[in-house]
C-alpha cells in the first residue's frame, strides 16, 4: 500500500506552525518521527490533505535541566533517551522504558511527543509520563499551556490537546536519588505494543505513583495501588489493583486481568526490591 | 566416510559463501530492482467479501481504459491444480474472479498507473457489487451435514477425502493395553519470506517474446504454467527469475497474479509490474500448516508403541494452487505420522477441506512440522499417562540403525542413520537429569523450567516414483546441469534450480570444483533464467543439493574426462595414465593446464585429437536409483522457562543433533538449520493467520502477525551426526526443511513440561501467553 498524494510543509520556527495549524485545521496532521502515521498513511487509515512536519523544529528539539524539573521537547527521539543523550530526570526509569519501545530502528526515528500525541493506548510513554507526574506543554494560538500528563489521556487515540494545539514537550519533576521505580511488561514478543504495561515509583517520600497501560482505553493513575505501594506489602497491593484495574478496564477479560495484575505486582517488587 | 575425508578436496570445505558479497553492499537485484522504461504499476481490487457472488464491476468514469477485470480476458484459462485422482475435486482458479468470490483478497480487477500509489487511488474507485453467501471457517465443522458449500457442485466441502491404512488397527486395538486419544492443532500461518511475491512483464519486439521477472523458485515450471494460463507457446515466453529473497515454498506455485500481469501486458502492450505488500501477502499469499489431528495411540505398558489410528484435516484454503493443489499435506501429514518409530499398523482417515481462506501451499516442512506436532505430543501424553519419561518412551519406540534400511508403516524407506543415538546426544547436550533435579528445586522467579524432546525425519531428494505415488501432474524426478569451460579455463554451470538463500551458488562450484580441481572462485553458477539453462524444476523439497549438485558433479565428471583426452593426446601419453591435479592433467612426467586444454578446445582445434568434437562442455541429467528419497533426521531438545500467569515463554537452550548425510559446507548447513529452527519457533510461539466466523482475515500487518525476531531467538547448539546415504554423490541427504519441522512438537513439549505441576496441557500452536495462561488458569479453576 502507497499512500495518496498530500502535500508537504515544514514551518520555520513553532510560530509558524501554530499558524498554519490554527488555519489547515483537520486538513493538516503533524508528523515527527512518522513510525505510526506513514503505516497508517500506507494502509490509507488516515486522511488528511497536509502534512505538517514538526520533527526539526528548535523548540520541540530543544531540552534542559531546569533545576527541580527537566524538560524534554516532543521531538526528543525514543533512541536519545535510551542512550542517555539528554537530562534524566528519572533516575534511570525514562531510559528503561525507552529501551523497551518496539526495535531500534523505530527509536530512533520515533519521538516522546509523537507518542504521546498518538495516544495508542499501548504506548510506553503516556504511563511512564503519568507515573513520574509530568506535564505536558502545548503551544496554541494563544499561548502555552501546561497540562498534567494525568488525565490528558481520554481514550483510545484521544487527548486533551485541541486540533490547533502543538505539544513542544514535557516539563517532568526530577526524582530524588533515594528514589526507587520498577517497570515490567507483557507482550506477544519483544518489541510488540504491550499487552499490559505497569510503572510502579517511589519518590521516596512516602508517597508513591502506580500506572498501567495497554489493553485499556488509555493510560491511567492506579489511586489504590498507588496507596497500598509504600506499606511494602505486595499481596495488598495486589488486591488494590484488582479493584483499580476493574475502574480502568472494565472489559478486560480474565486473560488481560491476570497480566495487568501480573505487571503491576512486579513493577512493584521491583521498586520495593 | 565423514565430511572431511579429503582434506585437500572441496567437499566439507566451510567456504564463505560466494552469494553473500551482493547483498552485504546492498547490490542485489531482485524483481522490484529491474527497471523498465514506460513501467506502469499494478494496484489489485481484491474481494472484501470471503464468500459471495460477483454480479458486476463498475470502473471509474474515465479511467475504464486503466482497470481489468476477467470481463476483458475472456481467454484466460483457470491455474487448477492437484493430484491426477478422479475423487479429487477441482474448482476453476481464475486469475480474475468470474461469478463469484471464495476468499478475502481473491483478484476482481487490476488497475494500473505510472505508480502504484496512483494506481490504488483509481482502485479505491472500483465498486464491486457482491452478494454476500455464507463463510466457511472452521476446518473440521465445514464437513458436517449442513455446513454451508464454497463451490458449486461439490457434495461436501472437502476436495478430497482419503485413507492411509497399513497394517490392522481393528487387530491392534482390540488386544491394546493402553489406548489414548488426543486432539491437536497446528493453526495457519503466512510463508513470509523478506522479499514478497513480485512479477514484471513486457514484450520484447526483438526477440518476439514476453519478458516475466519474477520471483520464484522455478523458472522453467512457471514458464510451463503461465503458458498453459495464457495460451502462449513456450518459445514466446522468458521467465527471469533474478535475485530472490526467500521462498520457503511459497514462491513455489502459479498465483494470479503473475497470470494476471503477463495477461495485462500482452493486452496493452506496456511493461506492467505489481510488487506484492505486506498486507497482500498475509491476506491473499499462499497460506500453511493449518492441521487439525485427532488421533489414537495403542501401546503396551511399558510405552511400546503399537498403532496409531486417527483423523486429519486440512484446511486448504479456497482453490488447488498449480500444479500439486493441497493434497499432498494430507497425505504426508497422515504417512509421517509415525515419525521415525516403529509400529505395526496405522489407520488415518484424510480430508483436504475448502473453506473460505486464501489457498494453502507448501511451506518449509511441507506437513511434517504438523505430524511431527502431533505424534511428538502424543508421545509425551502417553510417556506421562504411564508415568515414564518422555525420553525414555522415544528411545524404545525408535528404529535403531540396524533396522535400516526400514520401511515405516507408512511407507517411508529410512535408508541410513541412527536415531537413537541422535536423541541421547541431545539428551546429554541440555543435560536431563540435570534439569530434572532443577525442576524439583523450583525456580526464584516463579517461573516454571520444562524440557521437551521431538525427533524427526525429512525425506530429501525424492525421486520420479514417489512423486508418481502422489499422484503429481509435475514430475520432478530428475535435474539438469551444463558445464561449460571458456578458453581461459575458468567455468560457467548453467543449472535448472534456483538459489534464493541456500548458497547453491557457493556448493555447486564447490561440486564441480571438487571433479574438476579448479578453485570454487573460477566457477560461477547460473541458474533462474530460462534462456541460459537446461530445463529444471526448481528448488524445493529438499532436493536441490541430490539432484542438482548430481548433475553438476556428472556433467563436469564428463567434461574433466574430455579434458584427460585433450591432456593425454598434448602430452603424448595414454588416457589411462592421466590425472587431475590443481586445475591441470598430470601425466607420469609432465602436466598440461587445463586453461591450455580449454583454448585447445574452444580456439585452437588443431591441438585436439583427430576426430574430437571441440567445445569443453557437457550436460546431464540426475536422478538417484532409489527415488523414494534418502532421510535426514535429527533431535531436537528444548529447554523452556514459563512464566504460569502471563504465559510468555522464553527459550533457555536449544541443542539439534542432525544427520543429513555428507556436507557439501558445513558452514551453510549450519545456516539452514537455524534458519529453519528459526521458523519453527515461530509456528511454535508466535505466527497465526486467524480469521473470524465471518472469513475476515485478523492479521493483516506485523501489527497482528508476530514474527520471530533477533530476540526470540535462542543460541542454538548444532551436533552433526555425518551418515553419509548410500546412492547419492559424495553421499549426501537434503536437509533444507529438517529445521522447521521439529521445533513446534519440541518448544510445546517443553512448555507442557514446565507445567505439569499445574495440570495445564497445550493441544495447539502457537503457544501464545494468552493460550498458556488461560490453560494454566483453567486447570488451577480459575476462569481463563
Amino acid at each position: 500500500m502507497k499512500p495518496a498524494a498530500i502535500d508537504y510543509a515544514r514551518p520555520k520556527d513553532l510560530a509558524e506552525a501554530c499558524a498554519m495549524l490554527n488555519e489547515a485545521g483537520d486538513a493538516a496532521m503533524m508528523v515527527a518521527g512518522g513510525q505510526s502515521l506513514v503505516p497508517m498513511m500506507s494502509l490509507r487509515l488516515t486522511a488528511f490533505e497536509t502534512l505538517l512536519d514538526v520533527s526539526r523544529l528548535e523548540a520541540l528539539k530543544r531540552t534542559e535541566d531546569e533545576g527541580s524539573h527537566v524538560f524534554l521537547g516532543a521531538a526528543t527521539t525514543h533512541a536519545m533517551i535510551e542512550d542517555g543523550k539528554v537530562p534524566d530526570p528519572s533516575q534511570g526509569l525514562m531510559s528503561r522504558v525507552a529501551s523497551k519501545i518496539a526495535y531500534r530502528a523505530v527509536r530512533n526515528m520515533g519521538t516522546i511527543g509523537g507518542s504521546v500525541a498518538l495516544a495508542d493506548p499501548a504506548a510506553d510513554w503516556p504511563c511512564g509520563l503519568i507515573a513520574l507526574e509530568a506535564e505536558v506543554i502545548l503551544a496554541g494560538p494563544d499561548g502555552e499551556r501546561a497540562l498534567p500528563a494525568d488525565g490528558f489521556f481520554l481514550g483510545p487515540y484521544e487527548t486533551a490537546r485541541e486540533p490547533n494545539e502543538i505539544i513542544v514537550g514535557f516539563r517532568i519533576p526530577k526524582l530524588p536519588p533515594a528514589a526507587r521505580w520498577g517497570t515490567f511488561k507483557v507482550a506477544r514478543k519483544s518489541g510488540a505494543f504491550s499487552d499490559s504495561l505497569a510503572i510502579a515509583v517511589l519518590p521516596g517520600d512516602g508517597s508513591a505513583r502506580v500506572a498501567l497501560t495497554g489493553t485499556t482505553a488509555h493510560a491511567g493513575l492506579l489511586v489504590r495501588a498507588s496507596e497500598a505501594l509504600p506499606s511494602g506489602n505486595v499481596a495488598a497491593l495486589r488486591e488494590a489493583a484488582r479493584a483499580d484495574i476493574a475502574e480502568l478496564d472494565p472489559d478486560a477479560d480474565a486473560y488481560r486481568v491476570r497480566c495487568h495484575l501480573a505487571t503491576v505486582t512486579r513493577a512493584a517488587a521491583e521498586a520495593l526490591s | 566416510m565423514s565430511a572431511d575425508a579429503d582434506p585437500n578436496g572441496w567437499i566439507g570445505a566451510r567456504l564463505l559463501r560466494k552469494e553473500d558479497a551482493r547483498h552485504l553492499i546492498g547490490a542485489s537485484t531482485f524483481t522490484a530492482d529491474v527497471r523498465v522504461p514506460g513501467l506502469m504499476e499494478v494496484a489489485f481490487v481484491r474481494s472484501q467479501f470471503a464468500h459471495g457472488t460477483l454480479s458486476g464491476i463498475e470502473k471509474p468514469e474515465g479511467l475504464e481504459a486503466r482497470v481489468f477485470s476477467a470481463a476483458d480476458f475472456p481467454d484466460l484459462k483457470s491455474i487448477d491444480g492437484g493430484p491426477e485422482l478422479p475423487s479429487f475435486r477441482t474448482a476453476p482458479y481464475h486469475a480474475f474472479a468470474r461469478e463469484k468470490v471464495h476468499f478475502v483478497g481473491q483478484i476482481i480487477a487490476a488497475c494500473i498507473a505510472p505508480t502504484r500509489g496512483k494506481a490504488e487511488d483509481i482502485a479505491d474507485q472500483v465498486f464491486a457489487d457482491i452478494d454476500a453467501l455464507p463463510a466457511v471457517v472452521d476446518t473440521v465443522e465445514a464437513l458436517k451435514p449442513g455446513a454451508a458449500i464454497l463451490h458449486d457442485g461439490f457434495a461436501d466441502n472437502a476436495f478430497i477425502h482419503a485413507t492411509v491404512s497399513e497394517g490392522d488397527i481393528e487387530a491392534v486395538a482390540a488386544t491394546a493395553p493402553v489406548s489414548m486419544r488426543r486432539t491437536f492443532r497446528m493453526n495457519r500461518q503466512a510463508t513470509v519470506p523478506l522479499e514478497g511475491r513480485g512479477v514484471l512483464a513486457y514484450w520484447d519486439h526483438r526477440l518476439d517474446e514476453l519478458v516475466v521477472y519474477l520471483s520464484t523458485q522455478g523458472a522453467h515450471m512457471m514458464r510451463l504454467g503461465l503458458c498453459l494460463a495464457l495460451g502462449l507457446p513456450e518459445h514466446k515466453m522468458r521467465v527471469i527469475a533474478p535475485d530472490v529473497g526467500g521462498g520457503f515454498g511459497g514462491k513455489n506455485r502459479l498465483m494470479p497474479e503473475e497470470v494476471a500481469i503477463c495477461a495485462i501486458a500482452l493486452k496493452t502492450g506496456k511493461p506492467v509490474r505489481w510488487i506484492e505488500d505486506r498486507r497482500e501477502h498475509l491476506i491473499a499469499s499462499v497460506h500453511c500448516r493449518e492441521h487439525h489431528y485427532d488421533i489414537t495411540l495403542y501401546a503396551e505398558r511399558d510405552g511400546r508403541i503399537l498403532g496409531l489410528k486417527g483423523e486429519v484435516h486440512i484446511d486448504a484454503g479456497a482453490y488447488s494452487l498449480w500444479p500439486s493443489g493441497p493434497f499432498m499435506e494430507a497425505s504426508m501429514a497422515a504417512r509421517n505420522l509415525p515419525g521415525p518409530y516403529q509400529m505395526q499398523a496405522l489407520h488415518v482417515e484424510t480430508h483436504t477441506v475448502a473453506t473460505s481462506k486464501s489457498p494453502m501451499g507448501p511451506y518449509r516442512g511441507v506437513a511434517r512440522p504438523g505430524a511431527c506436532f502431533a505424534i511428538e505430543r502424543a508421545v509425551d501424553e502417553l510417556a506421562h499417562e504411564l508415568g515414564l519419561e518422555p525420553a525414555d518412551v522415544r528411545r524404545i519406540n525408535l528404529v535403531a540403525s540396524e533396522q535400516m534400511p526400514y520401511r515405516t508403516i507408512g511407507g517411508m524407506r529410512l535408508d541410513s542413520g541412527d536415531y537413537p543415538k541422535a536423541l541421547s546426544i541431545v539428551r546429554e547436550m541440555v543435560d536431563l537429569a540435570a534439569l530434572r533435579r532443577r525442576q524439583m528445586e523450583g525456580e526464584a522467579d516463579g517461573r516454571r523450567i520444562g524440557v521437551g524432546f521431538a525427533v524427526y525425519t525429512e525425506q530429501s531428494g525424492h525421486g520420479a516414483a514417489e512423486w508418481m505415488k502422489r499422484k503429481s501432474r509435475i514430475v520432478p524426478g530428475y535435474e539438469s546441469a551444463t558445464a561449460r569451460m571458456l578458453p581461459d579455463g575458468t567455468m560457467l554451470l548453467l543449472v535448472g534450480i534456483q538459489n534464493h538463500g541456500q548458497g547453491l551458488e557457493t556448493t555447486l562450484a564447490q561440486i564441480a570444483a571438487q571433479e574438476i580441481t579448479v578453485d570454487p572462485a573460477n566457477i560461477s553458477v547460473r541458474y533462474g533464467d530460462t534462456a541460459l539453462t537446461p530445463f529444471g524444476f526448481g528448488t524445493f523439497a529438499s532436493r536441490s543439493i541430490v539432484f542438482s549438485g548430481g548433475a553438476v558433479a556428472r556433467a563436469t565428471r564428463a567434461l574433466a574426462d574430455k579434458a584427460r583426452r585433450i591432456g593425454a593426446h598434448l602430452m603424448q601419453i595414454e588416457f589411462e595414465q592421466t590425472h587431475l591435479a590443481d586445475g591441470a592433467v598430470h601425466g607420469p612426467a609432465g602436466k598440461v593446464s587445463l586453461a591450455e586444454i580449454a583454448r585447445a578446445a574452444n580456439v585452437r582445434q588443431e591441438f585436439l585429437p583427430a576426430g574430437m568434437p571441440p567445445l569443453l562442455e557437457e550436460t546431464a541429467t540426475y536422478e538417484p536409483e532409489e527415488s523414494g528419497g534418502f532421510f535426514s533426521y535429527g533431535a531436537h531438545a528444548a529447554v523452556v522457562a514459563v512464566d504460569p500467569e502471563t504465559g510468555v515463554t522464553s527459550i533457555l537452550d536449544y541443542a539439534i543433533a542432525e544427520d543429513c548425510g555428507t556436507m557439501i559446507n558445513p558452514m551453510i548447513v549450519d545456516g539452514q538449520i537455524i534458519g529453519g529452527v528459526a521458523q519453527g519457533i515461530g509456528t511454535a510461539l508466535y505466527e497465526e493467520m486467524p480469521y473470524d466466523e465471518s472469513g475476515q482475515p485478523l492479521a493483516t500487518t506485523f501489527g497482528d502477525y508476530m514474527l520471530p525476531c533477533a530476540p526470540e531467538l535462542p543460541a542454538l547448539r548444532i551436533h552433526h551426526l555425518i551418515t553419509p546415504a548410500h546412492g547419492t554423490e559424495y553421499g549426501v541427504k537434503g536437509m533444507g526443511e529438517g529445521g522447521a519441522i521439529a521445533p513446534p512438537a519440541a518448544i510445546a513439549n517443553a512448555v507442557c513440561d514446565a507445567l505439569r505441576d499445574t495440570g495445564a496441557r497445550i493441544w495447539e500452536t502457537p503457544l501464545t501467553p494468552r493460550r498458556v495462561s488461560d490453560a494454566v488458569a483453567e486447570a488451577m479453576g480459575e476462569p481463563a
